[in-house]
């Protein structure tokens, strides 16, 4: 069972009281991109073993959005931080540098910014 | 006008608790930037009772203000003052970002009251219940098996119980089934 602290409510909500969002920190490409960057968008998703970035849902909650780090192969979650951002806080990156030297996630990795 | 009557009009179940329909109250949505000084005294002024912390409620002689959100409250009004009282707030709030909306009608609610309340609660809630954990005055918005609600606990151990209209029954029937004499699971 995996349990997230809504960064909104302060509320430790477990699973079933959310709703999973899927990857976060997507960059939309719309009008004007070209077909490959679009296709990648709409598509391209991470399937990482280890690190990964969400978006959730406190749903049956206060309903706002926000984002959680967690890692795929232990259930261990990092830390959920406001939805109000397109990189992962340096909080959260320097907790998950501390337990997993050397992960990496798309851009992100660890030691850069 | 036709006569208001409450979801299931007074309907009452006893067994390990007692779940009762509560009746018809008056029920105001509020959202707006919950730190302002105008929402403050426009909550004071409709319900008696101040902005509440996080995750709480502030309960007054005749009305109550929940927190239901970084930016929403529910305000708690007696059922016939609702439509005024939310035309007052909308009146104080004029010119601020916030939005006032009489609900009275589109929820149900609840009193879940005696010995094995925290118990038949926590059979269809995720939340934990534990005495240490779960005091009064707290508010919460949760699940109710598969439905959305919200709960709050009061000084004398009795949970009151919100939820929409639309699935009183289904909630009713869910708290009577938690509350059946011969199903005591004795955690709490």
């Amino acid at each position: 069972m995996l349990i997230l602290e809504c960064p909104y409510c302060g509320v430790k909500a477990e699973e079933t009281e959310l709703a999973a969002g899927g990857e976060a920190h997507l960059k939309r490409y719309g009008p004007g991109s070209s077909d490959d960057e679009f296709h990648d968008y709409l598509f391209m998703r991470e399937n990482p073993k280890g690190v990964h970035f969400e978006r959730w849902r406190h749903a049956n909650g206060c309903g706002k959005w926000f984002h959680a780090a967690r890692c795929t192969m232990t259930l261990e979650v990092f830390g959920t931080y406001t939805a109000q951002t397109s990189v992962p806080t340096q909080e959260i990156l320097d907790k998950i540098a501390a337990k997993r030297p050397g992960w990496t996630w798309r851009e992100f990795a660890d030691g850069k910014k | 006008m036709s006569k208001a009557v409450s979801v299931l009009n007074g309907t009452r179940f006893s067994g390990l608790a007692t779940v009762e329909d509560a009746g018809l109250q008056g029920m105001i949505t509020l959202r707006g930037d919950l730190g302002s000084k105008a929402l403050k005294a426009a909550v004071k002024a409709a319900t008696g009772a101040e902005v509440p912390a996080q995750g709480s409620i502030s309960v007054a002689e005749n009305g109550a203000a929940a927190w239901m959100s970084p930016d929403e409250l529910l305000l708690l009004v007696p059922f016939e003052d609702a439509v005024a009282k939310t035309a007052d707030v909308a009146e104080a709030l004029k010119g601020e970002h916030a939005l006032a909306v009489n609900v009275s009608d589109a929820r149900a609610f609840f009193r879940l009251s005696g010995e094995g309340a925290r118990e038949v609660l926590g059979k269809v809630s995720p939340v934990d219940f534990d005495a240490a954990a779960f005091k009064p005055g707290q508010f919460r918005r949760s699940r109710l098996a598969q439905v959305a609600g919200a709960f709050w606990l009061n000084e004398d151990g009795s949970f009151y119980i919100v939820c929409f209209r639309s699935v009183g029954e289904y909630v009713f029937k869910l708290l009577s089934a938690g509350a059946h004499p011969q199903s005591k699971v004795g955690v709490y």
